[in-house]
């Protein structure tokens, strides 16, 4: 493709290493004023990395960037913003007691003028239909509404460049088209957009051109229009992979969770799960779905005794749990297992070793008080060995491993208790493609041991391939349960957003 | 005016200058934890501004000096403290404890020094310079009835604390570089990320906050023990101060508030009501202490979410952290 | 001023690095600390060999000398095994000066009004049983809240610090005032019942800490109880995934935390000092806090800190008489070995290169 428009940034032989691991390793880039640049990898493949050096944030080993044709010394953000540059972070860089408009300005030069700030607000918002209340505290926004703030932070400074990590992550697929809107909206006012992601159809979507990254190095640009999702995935992983997830067919036993009417009050005695109900039979994935903060979390910690409902019954194989403590139901030899989302925040004890990450669930089995290793050394050697965990030997702390390997621990160690109940969230955040299949593949493997599944995910892609139903929440309420081979993306999307399985169904 | 009402006013006239070291200890911290980072070393701090601020009383006999010596003296203690904690990312509680054992140690050491040159084996700034720090009053408002001698005509501590007091609170609240810091705690990589230069403001707001700790510190020997030099005299008062910024929920006007509550306290065994005259001292010396613990507790149980310590503090800020 | 300016740029250590590593950088920077000492040292006008020399040889030159210092030693490392094990638990007991006191002040109701009519042995364990139980019920009170409400334990028992303080200050003047010492307020000494029996000329609580050092260790490594509660210091979310009970496993740790620094109190009363005096705690409290951390939590480790802190205390005193030196120069030397040690952590975990002359040099030939 012949470009007439200048060249917004570049960026030659870019090489950043933390430790012994390469992040980068000589990376060009070039981004030209008026188009949107997908950036494709896999998890650790170094794209936020490359970006975070051209917004300032580490400092290159190696390489030079040149902003607008001119070789640019970029410090800190400071410089990257003041060049023009601006970066939507994935996990939003958001201060959460003050209010949106002072997101907005701080860092900014200039005198603290409420109606001169809000003025500027409202033109770049009118120019791109955005949607901003400056007086409102981040913490009461939604997702969505996070990200538009962030969009504004970045275009109040000027920014010409916009670079966004996983945009989509969170949103739901209406909120995605929007934002995508709203990117094309700002092509055409002439900004290059950088948007760094690895969902294959939103590439296809929204790119002019796709850079690949794989291992920290570039593997070649190609032009959307004449590339292929086949081809592209090629160039990610680096073979010709099979990124199909299977869905086996299994004969389905009697329900082994079966949850009643579940009502539930967070700590600010807010409520935050109304009325749910479902089952999930043996033999069996049933997917969640919804956008992030709809109840999810509470809903995994009130099964696994980390919450108490206010009403409600969990039935375990006919037990019921509801208001048990973690403890308790350990006692009362319940076998449900629990994978949390933050495995590092909860699950695993990452400055300690296999071993002693194996004792958590088990130290306590035997009488007295002498702690045993023996068995937990044992488990330690068989959950290496049988699920390939890389690591230099089981006495290795569990923060030194690659993610991946971190969840096929605790993976491993949730699956050797023999649970009749597997409740995962987001088991495969953080994951490259090929452990994000191994995950799927264990996962599969204990619905045809006739273990229950409870999957929560982010990707409805995955969640309509992997399991047999699934069901959305929205506002802590269950919007409807679905046979996921009965139900589109848009349905669940409009689910998600509050609309009911019938509701969405009778509009076609 | 009764007799009891001027007993109870001259109470007051005593807890005003009483709470005054703690308001400028408290007002330093809240400065302090604003920027990120929790400074367990506000006793340190304070006895290096009052050992810093006794120098330039004693040598130079100047009343500008001192004050500037005191600000230093606690700046310098923030700056160990800063380079510790901000550039070489050290614990923060273990830093701050250590700043406490370190500027004690280095208050007594140089005092006793002093005391020991001194031919009479003591250290007293000249009467002069004491006359010049104490009772300044101000023409017309020292007029005032009741409140005009007390709020008035006093020591230039108590204009210095209400002042700085008053003009931090216009700072955080109502200017960007305010703004600025107020991310920084809660958030440090939002804003770096927003341009901001996370680790020049921590430098900078951690070393004012010393500095006016170390007023706080020259504030006990000049007003305290009146220009003597006595060792061990700052004792728990840098203690109290740490927890009067979270009884104050890090506002500068409620410090102030604060500060008189427990100036009252410290100072109301010399003017214990006919009642209380079966309670030993001891007991009395205690109520501070006591009663910061319960507040402790109270604050604990009910905070609102713009009442809390900043987010990130205690926290050190690594922009490379993975 | 920024970082970025510097031709030095910093990273993670992401690789496990050597043990020896570690060790070595902090006897490196003891060195250096010692050496900034001596810089101190001479400016004053002394030749820091001398003073150094003078120092061991007041803390170790005599059989005296040791036997003081091992003395020295009992409480500080008992406390340090002590607030080492609530350190372990991410809970900063820093109130073990005031665990200590509360623990003394119940030893000495004992030896005060019930030591006479029986045997000595009995009296001394009852004594050490009280202290432990009410300098551990003392732990417990900001244990509880912390638990409970999330209440700042930092500076709640900080508090309970003074609070202890000026309890013994009251008995001191108030019911326990010792009606022969003239009008002064101080508290009788203990009858010989109530005294600990000598040991190779030092108080039996030398043998008591060497014995807890062992226990210590073995509790913290080799039982459930110590298990759990390293998992709640690592993360009380996962602790309770667990199925732990946080705040049992918080509140009877720290009952044990303090109970052993109240038990260093009724060493120190009934063994060093005969009495009960208000300074009974004398900045132990604190100094453990620098020799557990120190010593990274190791109990093993925490005897030899203990040793050298008290080295360095009871050669101050010397230096003192010899030189004329205040002894406060001991605490000014403590804090520039710490100091340096808090600094030297920077370099284990961090790779500092000099990054920008690199770049600098291979920038031209990179394209």
């Amino acid at each position: 493709m012949e470009h007439t428009a200048a060249p917004a940034i570049e960026l030659r032989g870019l090489t950043k290493t933390f430790g012994k691991v390469v992040a980068n390793s000589n990376v060009n880039l070039t981004v030209y004023k008026g188009e949107i640049l997908s950036l494709l990898g896999e998890n650790g493949s170094g794209k936020t990395t490359l970006m975070n050096m051209l917004m300032g944030l580490y400092r290159p080993d190696k390489g030079e960037i040149y902003i607008d044709g001119k070789l640019a010394n970029i410090q800190s953000p400071h410089d990257a913003i003041s060049l023009g540059v601006g970066m939507i972070h994935q996990h939003f860089k958001l201060v959460d007691v003050l209010t949106v408009r002072d997101n907005i300005v701080m860092g900014t030069k200039g005198n603290l003028s409420k109606s001169k700030a809000d003025k500027i607000i409202r033109e770049i918002a009118q120019k791109f239909d955005m949607n901003i209340e400056p007086d409102r505290k981040i913490y009461s926004l939604s997702v969505g509404e996070k990200q538009m703030v962030e969009i504004m932070k970045v275009l109040y400074r000027g920014a010409r460049t916009l670079i966004l990590d996983e945009p989509t992550a969170v949103l739901t697929p209406q909120e995605i088209t929007r934002l995508f809107d709203i990117l094309r909206r700002m092509r055409e006012s002439g900004c290059a957009i950088i948007i760094i992601t690895h969902k294959l159809n939103e590439v296809m979507d929204i790119s002019d051109r796709v850079m690949i990254m794989r291992k920290g190095e570039g593997m070649g640009t190609v032009v959307t229009k004449e590339s292929n999702v086949r081809d592209l995935v090629e160039r990610m992983v680096g073979a010709a992979i099979d990124i199909s997830i299977q869905c086996p067919d299994v004969n389905v036993g009697k329900n082994a969770l079966d949850v009643h009417k579940l009502t539930v009050l967070n700590s600010d005695k807010v409520q935050v799960l109304t009325d749910i109900s479902f089952s999930v039979s043996q033999g069996e994935i049933l997917g969640v779905a919804g956008v992030s903060g709809s109840g999810q979390k509470e809903l995994c910690s009130t099964i696994a005794g980390l919450m108490t409902p206010s009403k409600g019954a969990i039935l375990v194989d006919g037990v019921d749990i509801a208001g048990k403590s973690a403890r308790d139901i350990i006692k009362m030899g319940v076998h449900m297992s629990f994978i949390p989302e933050d495995r590092f925040g909860m699950g695993l004890l990452p400055s300690m070793n296999i071993i002693d990450n194996m004792l958590l669930k088990s130290y306590n089995t035997k009488r007295g008080i002498h702690l045993d290793r023996a068995q937990a050394k044992k488990l330690a050697v068989d959950v290496v060995e049988q699920l390939h965990v890389y690591t230099p030997s089981i006495y290795s702390p569990v923060r030194m491993l690659s993610g991946g390997n971190a969840q096929k621990v605790l993976l491993g160690r949730e699956i050797s208790s023999n649970p009749s109940v597997l409740i995962t969230a987001y088991p495969v955040r953080g994951l490259d493609i090929n452990s994000s299949m191994t995950i799927y593949k264990l996962l599969n493997e204990q619905k045809e041991k006739g273990v229950a599944v409870l999957f929560i995910g982010e990707d409805l892609d995955v969640i309509l391939e992997l399991c047999d139903r699934v069901m959305v929440l929205c506002g802590g309420k269950l919007t409807g349960i679905a046979n996921t081979k009965e139900v589109t993306k848009e349905q669940l999307g409009l689910m998600m957003t509050g609309h009911t399985l019938e509701e969405v169904r009778a509009n076609g | 005016m009764s007799d009891g009402f001027a007993y109870f006013l001259s109470f007051l006239a005593a807890a005003i200058p009483a709470g005054m070291p703690l308001l400028l200890g408290t007002l330093g911290e809240i400065l302090t934890e604003k920027s990120g980072n929790l400074n367990l070393g506000v006793s340190g701090m304070m006895y290096m501004g009052a050992i810093f601020g006794f120098m330039g009383g004693y040598y130079l006999d100047s009343a500008i000096a001192m004050l500037l010596f005191a600000f230093l003296g606690g700046a310098l203690g923030a700056l160990l403290y800063a380079i510790l904690t901000v550039t070489l990312k050290a614990n923060q509680n273990v830093t701050g404890l250590t700043l406490t054992i370190f500027g004690t140690g280095l208050a007594n050491f140089i005092g006793e020094n002093i005391m020991l040159n001194s031919p009479s084996m003591t250290a007293k700034v000249s009467d002069e310079l004491m006359a010049r720090i104490t009772n300044i009053g101000i023409p017309v408002l020292k007029n005032i009835p009741v409140i005009g001698n007390m709020l008035f005509n006093t020591n230039i501590f108590v204009y210095l604390g209400i002042g700085i007091a008053v003009v931090m609170g216009i700072y955080l609240n109502r200017t960007r570089m305010g703004l600025n810091l107020r991310a920084i705690g809660e958030n440090p990589g939002a804003a770096d990320a927003a341009g901001i230069n996370v680790t020049r403001y921590k430098y900078a707001h951690i070393l004012i906050g010393g500095g006016i700790c170390g007023l706080g510190g020259a504030y006990v020997s000049f007003i305290t023990c009146s220009g003597m030099w006595i060792q061990d005299c700052v004792g728990g008062l840098g203690w109290i101060a740490v927890a009067l910024v979270i009884f104050a929920s890090w506002s500068p006007y409620r410090a102030l508030l604060g500060s008189l509550v427990f100036g009252a306290l410290s100072v109301v065994q010399f003017y214990k009501p006919a009642f209380m005259r079966g309670i030993s001292d001891p007991l009395f010396s205690m109520m501070p202490f006591l009663v910061t613990a319960i507040v402790l507790v109270i604050t604990s149980i009910r905070m609102r979410p713009e009442r809390m310590q900043p987010k990130s503090c205690g926290l050190n800020y690594d922009r490379e952290d993975r | 001023m920024a970082k970025g300016n510097m031709p030095i740029h910093v990273t993670k250590r992401l690789d496990d690095e050597s043990r020896m590593r570690a060790v070595l950088l902090r006897i490196a920077a003891v060195i250096l600390a010692i050496a900034v000492g001596g810089l101190f040292f001479a400016a004053l006008g002394f030749n820091p060999f001398e003073v150094y020399g003078e120092l061991i040889k007041g803390a170790v030159g005599t059989t005296m000398a040791r036997r003081m210092t091992v003395r020295l030693c009992v409480p500080l490392l008992i406390t340090s095994l002590a607030v080492g094990l609530a350190f372990k638990m991410r809970f900063w007991n820093i109130g073990a000066e005031g665990q200590i006191g509360i623990g003394a002040i119940a030893a000495s109701y004992i030896a005060l009004f019930h030591s006479e009519g029986m045997p000595k042995v009995v009296v001394l364990i009852l004594m050490a049983v009280a202290a432990f139980v009410a300098g551990g019920l003392y732990g417990v009170i900001p244990a509880y809240f912390k638990s409970k409400f999330g209440t700042n334990e930092t500076l709640f028992t900080l508090m309970l610090n003074y609070v202890a303080f000026y309890t013994i200050q009251a008995l001191a003047q108030g019911t326990w005032k010792d009606p022969t010492a003239w009008g002064f307020p101080k508290i009788a000494r203990f009858s010989s019942n109530a005294q600990l029996p000598m040991v190779l000329g030092v108080h039996v609580g030398w043998i008591v800490a060497l014995a807890l050092v062992l226990l210590v260790y073995l509790y913290m490594n080799k039982t459930k109880q110590g298990y759990e509660l390293s998992v709640v210091g690592e993360n009380e979310n996962t602790a309770r995934y667990a199925g732990m009970n946080v705040r049992k496993i918080v509140i009877r740790t720290m009952f044990i935390s303090a109970g052993l620094a109240g038990l260093a109190g009724m060493l120190q009363a009934s063994g060093a000092d005969k009495t009960l005096t208000e300074s009974i705690a004398n900045n132990v409290g604190f100094t453990a806090i620098t020799v557990a951390w120190l010593a990274n939590l190791n109990p093993g480790a925490m005897v030899i800190v203990t040793a050298l802190f008290c080295i360095l205390t009871k050669g101050s005193d010397t230096i003192q008489s010899v030189y004329n030196i205040s002894p406060a120069a001991a605490e000014v030397f403590q804090g520039i070995i710490l100091f340096f040690v808090l600094g030297s952590e920077f370099f284990i975990r961090y790779k500092v290169h000099f990054a920008g002359f690199i770049s600098k040099k291979e920038g031209g030939k990179v394209k």
